[in-house]
Formats: C-alpha cells, structure tokens, sequence
C-alpha cells in the first residue's frame, strides 16, 4: 500500500464516472474548500469527467490566496528591519504586496530565506543569535498545530530571536459566512487535510443549520469522484449529512493532540480574509502568554492599509461567484510568471490551476 | 502549502523522522502522532507528521471501489 497509485486506477476512475452519470438527475453545484482539492481537480482533469449538470467552483481555499495584501506589505518592511531575517514557506516568495513581492525584496537586499516548516525557521534563529527570525505563520487548521509545536519549542529552550508573524485561520466560519453571502452550493467536498486536525465534527452544523451536503474526501481521483457521487447520493435521499470518505486519514474527532498543541499557543480571533473581509472568529492570534513570539508586537511595522488591485477579481473567485477565466486579466497580463492577484500565485491558487491546465491544452 | 502527502517513515531519532515521499527525503516532526514505526505512512505537512494513515480503511475503500466496479461489469 503507497495511498497513492491504487486510488488512480483508470478502471475504477471510468465506473465512478459512469455511475454518476447514471446518479445525477438534476444540477449541482458543488464547492471544494481546499486548495489541495482545486490543484487535483484541475490536475486529473475531473471537470471533463462528469456530465454538464454538474459545476465544481472554488472557495478560499489557498491560504496564500486568502491573505491580505497589508500583511505582504507587513513582511516586506520586516525583512528590510536591521538585524531580522524572514524565514518562509516558498509559496509566499511571489505573492504581490502593494509595491513589491518577497522575492523582489530579496533581490533587493532583503533577508528573505525559504524553509520547508516552521522548525526549520526556528533552527535558523538557533544558528544564528545575531539575528532576530520571523516566521510568517499562514494557513489553515493543517499547518496552525506545527507552527504551535515550534512555538512550544521556542519557549521550552528559552529562544529570544524566533518570532511569527501570525495569520493563521480557521475554515469552518469561512464556510459559513459563503453560504450566508448567496453563492449557490448544493453541497461541500469538505476539506481533506483540515479535517484530519479537526475531525467530521467541525462541519456539523452546515447540514444541520443549512441542510447542505458534505462529504470530506480524499486528493485522488478515485476519492473526489467518489465524494460527488456520495454528494448526489446525498441530495437525492434529501438526506444532508457530514460523510467521510477520506477515512484513511479523516476520524469524527480529529487529531485530538494537534487540537492540544494548537488551543495551548492560540486562541481565536476576527480575521480579515482576502475577498470576503474580516470574519468573526475566523482566524487564531497567539495567547498572551506567548506575546513574546509575536513579531507585530516586537517590531514596530504599521504599513499604511492598501487595497489590493481593484481589477483582480480574486475575491469574488474566493466566493465561488466568478471563474477565473471571467477577470479580463486571466491569461493575458496575470499568468503564473508574473501574477497581478494572489490566486494566480501558489499551485493551489483557483487562477494558477485553471492556468495550467486548461489554457495550454 | 496546504498540500499534505503520504511519506513512509525511514529512521525515528526522537521527535524528528527521515521520511520517504517516492524516494526523495524529507524530515518530519513526529508531535502530534502516536506510535509510528519504521515503514508505517503518514501525511506530512509543512514538516510535521500530522496523522498516521490507517492501512486498514485505506484497503476497505479500495474494497468497496473493486465490488461497485465488479458488480457494473457483470
Ligand atoms: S486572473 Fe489574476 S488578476 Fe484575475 S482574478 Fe485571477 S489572480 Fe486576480
């Protein structure tokens, strides 16, 4: 067992197309909430899969894609501060601030290095006692648990030059706040890799409070075809419920320790989400007794507020509202070498998958 | 970033593992996983191993996968 190949079987793949050709009897819309699931989509060519009554939009899904431009501006004037390195996740590297991305301040001098985790950043401030490292702490219920493992650590050995620059966020309120913002969804191919911290329990209250379907599945082909078909399955019982297909990963109860690790170093917070403004708790910030390893309090950074460009329509692409390929930008001054909005950045990016796979072919 | 993928764990030192994703290493934090061995899979994610796969369902859902396809060929 590799949990890869076997799930990629183009026998299995075709009966599951057929049998949701034969299941469908209506339309749906179906919205995935993971970056991951957008990037495997587009990838393994899903959309050519089934029948035309079926339409899979994105949500906010990226976290690159989600964050605000006031926080690149932010990270930006850290990595020009005397004395700091920023230590990041590659992703960040290109995203477009206000004036520049990370990239181009590190061509023009800036301290910038690229780290695979939040440990590695940690190692460097550890190597390095004349310098003060910041670790830019984005993403999702997946990622916010090791960025509270390395804070833990950070306090544990007594580390007096390691900080973060949190805007860590949470998905469930994202969610909630799109079906309350009137995008049509008929139902949710929940995301993967967040429910493995959080477990099916987190996603409760969408049947129960909006009747809508939702199936938490898996990255391969097998495995999001079988999350729409339990979808229509779903919607043609009229029998809306959390199911996990992903079941060799996804528990009802998550991953109890990393919930631990990430409730000891964060609480929740409001959060402003690129396209869909700040959302009550829909962010973590770190507990006052880790201040300490907070880089906006350690640093003094204010950047005036910007709006990012107002002909990028990445947030509406963060709704579920438009498609990449209605921004008059798409594929002519916004492509993956030179993006104009963040959904253009990372692999996971809406703009970045719909890129690659649909305007080469 | 948000990618997450199955590694097989090749040597354990403490709280650190080298793991295998198709022969490329990688190292993982082992935190916030319990009782990982030499050659069990977990998904890593941004350098940390953040579960265990479970082997067992993983061949009930390819189980089910081969009935519903048997059973539309006969
Ligand atoms: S194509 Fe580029 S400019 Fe248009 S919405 Fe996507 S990222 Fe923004």
């Amino acid at each position: 067992m590799k949990y890869v190949d076997e799930f990629r079987e183009k026998k299995l793949i075709m009966n599951l197309a057929d049998q949701i050709k034969r299941s469908a009897t209506g339309e749906y819309t179906f919205m995935e909430v993971c970056g991951g699931h957008t990037a495997a989509i587009h990838r393994f060519g899903i959309p050519s899969l089934l029948p035309p009554g079926i339409k899979l939009i994105s949500g906010p899904g990226c976290p690159v894609c989600v964050t605000a431009v006031d926080y690149i501006d932010r990270l930006i004037a850290l990595s020009f501060t005397r004395g700091v390195a920023v230590a990041t996740f590659g992703d960040l590297m290109r995203v477009p601030g206000t004036v520049s991305s990370l990239s181009e301040a590190r061509a023009g001098g800036a301290d910038i290095r690229v780290v695979l985790s939040a440990y590695e950043a940690l190692e460097i401030a550890w190597s390095h006692h004349d310098l003060n490292v910041v670790f830019p702490a984005i993403g999702f219920e997946t990622t916010a648990p090791g960025t509270a493992v390395t804070v833990l650590k950070a306090a544990s050995e007594g580390t007096e030059n390691f900080f973060v620059l949190n805007a860590h966020k949470v998905m469930p309120p994202a969610m909630e706040e799109i079906i309350r913002g009137g995008t049509h969804i008929d139902g949710f191919i929940c995301p993967g890799h967040v429910s493995v911290i959080t477990g099916s329990s987190a996603f409760e209250f969408i049947p129960r409070n909006y009747s809508l379907a939702c199936v938490i599945t898996g990255f391969e082909p097998t495995d999001i075809l079988s999350a729409i078909l339990m979808l229509i399955r779903q919607i043609s019982d009229n029998n809306p419920r959390v199911e996990i297909q992903y079941n060799r990963a996804v528990t009802p109860a998550g991953n109890v320790k990393a919930q631990e690790f990430m409730n000891e170093v964060f609480e929740p917070c409001d959060a402003e989400w690129r396209g869909l403004g700040v959302i009550n708790s829909g962010g973590l910030t770190l507990r006052e007794k880790f201040v300490n390893f907070d880089a906006g309090a350690s640093f003094n950074i204010e950047v005036p507020h910007h709006e990012p460009d107002p002909v990028c329509i990445c947030g509406e692409i963060l709704r579920g509202v438009s498609r990449p390929d209605e921004c008059v930008l798409f594929a002519t001054a916004c492509m993956p070498v030179h993006p104009v909005g963040a959904c253009m950045v990372s692999d996971e990016g809406a703009c970045n998958a719909f890129f690659k796979y649909h305007v080469h072919e | 970033m948000c990618l997450s993928v199955p590694a097989r764990i090749v040597s354990v030192d403490g709280e650190m593992a080298d793991v295998s994703v198709g022969g490329a290493i990688f190292r993982a934090g082992l935190q916030m996983v319990e009782n990982v061995r030499v050659g069990d899979y977990v998904l890593l994610h941004a350098g940390f191993a953040i579960e265990k796969l479970n082997e067992e369902d993983a061949l009930e859902t390819l189980r089910l996968l081969k009935e519903m396809d048997d059973a539309m060929t006969e």
